[in-house]
């Protein structure tokens, strides 16, 4: 399929900006499944891609592929320009080589995750500080000072000392975007970000995503909320069945998609 | 909390070396119950001697140690097991399970006897071998070797549980954070898992308090060979076994009283459970 290895994407407004995120060719098999059949996606500053599609088409195994929580099976993955290095292990599996390097990638990617997966043994402020104060090196009392703006303005601030489980589903969200922000990443990852929420939890959280895309923040959104991708996203990729079906300006995919899939997708979702 | 057990190997031990007649014990335990030997009893358990009771206190501090030293490295066996069995290769999986299998298969006193004696002998036999001089392995080392030993194999597996339980999207997240596998056992599945292990540590704890009982059979001096002794020498068997016997009972109580703060503290993050009633 042509658009699977498509190039460099064409975007006026970041033509020459520094590529954030560049991924080609990747397959992901989960023992016989073939779940990604080479998919490439690129994210150049100040993007906010989306990816839309089935359930089963590989989205989130592809965002996941990105800092590698899944190790793609084969293809090539940079982050900020580095390539992370893989090898396979004694069963064949394709494992990160370099297991510093994954980690220094890693903590400049702030992943969003379905489940929130806030540490549950740790206060809002405990968690939005743990990966500066030990992963990132910053001084205790620097990273609790940025964490309370950053907990304030996801319209936490008073929840500070409370502990996830006593939170609603999307205040945890808007905790768990305050964490991700709190390493000051490169790019923002966020798997299906309000799927787990209730219905009248998501917009909390979706307003907190679309000021940060607002704000020019380079993201990389798996999403089933087609309103809100139109809205934010610069950038529409459609996966089907492990490959790029269609992508493209929001305008052209949810205005006038060309596939037949996406077409029958857009109508079954709107 | 307090588990019931069989009547002690190292008890039946000491009734058999110095059998007293039972019209002779029935009278103590007459004697016992009688008011009027009040005073005598208190003079047998007094913490001075002629009294008895610094004896038993003693053998109780001895106990206690040996408790907290293998309860400690059980722990680190446990902990160490029970990420060689999630995370490890097959060879360590298998040699694993072969560990926490033949432990918990045996009896804890044939273990004892086996790892005390053949133990002993083997760490002698290696130093002979290397032209080294023979050393006396103190009882306490030994105890806390042995016991330790056989606590890291129930630890291995609750602590394995106690991991299993932790959601494990929170050890994704580390791990999407860029945290070492140190870190990540340091600040996030040590800390997460304790919840659930705590009740099932909590019992190896007062096991590992009783068990130190089973290291009377080496003859190392702890409680349960302190009451023996006392008993023997004064023949005051009731008296002694009920005395020890509170003291078991009084360190389980405190233990309860701290083990249930630990609890607390580490289901902090955690709204209690009546509320999902």
């Amino acid at each position: 399929m042509a658009s699977a290895t498509a190039p460099a994407l064409k975007h006026t407004a970041q033509d020459g900006a520094a590529e954030a995120i560049h991924v080609e060719n990747l397959h992901k098999k989960f023992g016989e499944l073939h779940v990604l059949k080479g998919v490439s996606l690129s994210a150049r500053d100040g993007e906010v891609i989306a990816i839309i599609g089935g359930s089963g088409s590989g989205k989130s195994t592809l965002l996941r592929c990105i800092n590698c929580l899944e190790n793609p099976t084969s293809g090539i993955i940079r982050v900020n320009g580095e390539e992370i290095k893989l090898k396979a292990d004694s069963h064949g599996h394709t494992i990160p080589a370099d297991r510093r390097q994954i980690e220094r990638i890693r903590s400049k990617l702030g992943m969003v995750f379905q489940n929130f997966n806030l540490w549950s043994h740790m206060t809002l402020i405990e968690n939005v500080i743990e990966v500066p104060v030990h992963v990132l090196g910053v001084k205790r009392d620097e990273a609790i000072a940025q964490a309370e703006k950053l907990l304030a303005r996801v319209g936490l601030a008073e929840k500070r000392d409370v502990y996830p489980a006593y939170l609603s589903g999307g205040q945890q969200q808007r905790a768990a975007i305050a964490r991700a922000l709190a390493i000051n990443p490169r790019v923002m990852l966020f798997d299906e970000p309000t799927s787990a929420l209730d219905p009248e939890l998501v917009g909390e959280v979706l307003k907190v995503i679309g000021d940060l895309a607002r704000e020019g923040r380079t993201m990389v959104l798996v999403t089933h909320e087609m309103k809100f991708a139109r809205e934010v996203a610069t950038h529409v990729v459609y996966l089907y069945n492990g490959l790029v079906e269609e992508e493209g300006p929001p305008e052209q995919i949810f205005g006038a998609p060309k596939s037949e899939r996406l077409k029958q997708f857009i109508r079954n979702i709107g | 909390m307090v588990w019931s057990r069989p009547v002690h190997p190292s008890l039946l031990l000491a009734e058999n070396s110095s059998s007293p007649g039972a019209s002779h014990s029935g009278a103590k335990l007459i004697d016992a119950l009688l008011p009027a030997s009040a005073a005598g009893i208190i003079e047998l358990l007094s913490p001075v001697p002629p009294g008895w009771g610094g004896t038993l206190l003693l053998g109780l501090l001895h106990s206690i140690e040996i408790a907290v030293g293998a309860t400690c490295l059980g722990l680190l066996i446990g902990t160490c097991g029970a990420y060689g069995k999630l995370y490890g290769g097959p060879v360590v999986r298998d040699l694993l399970a072969v560990y926490t299998t033949v432990v918990r298969a045996v009896p804890e006193l044939v273990l004892i006897l086996l790892l005390y004696y053949a133990g002993t002998d083997l760490i002698n036999q290696l130093l002979t071998a290397m032209g080294y001089q023979r050393i006396d392995i103190s009882g306490l080392v030994a105890g806390i070797a042995v016991l330790g030993f056989v606590q890291g194999a129930y630890s291995t597996e609750v602590i394995r549980g106690a991991i299993l339980a932790i959601p494990q999207g929170q050890i994704e997240a580390a791990r999407a954070y860029g945290m070492s596998p140190g870190l990540l056992l340091r600040r996030i599945t040590l800390p997460a898992m304790l919840p659930f292990a705590i009740p099932g540590l909590a019992n190896l704890w007062l096991i590992a308090t009783k068990d130190t009982a089973l290291l009377a059979v080496v003859g190392f001096f702890e409680l349960a060979l302190a009451t023996r002794q006392a008993a023997g020498v004064t023949k005051a068997y009731f008296t002694f076994y009920v005395a020890a016997g509170a003291l078991y009972l009084m360190l389980s109580l405190f233990s309860n009283l701290i083990l249930g703060r630990v609890e607390a503290w580490s289901r902090r993050g955690m709204p209690s459970v009546k509320e999902a009633r």
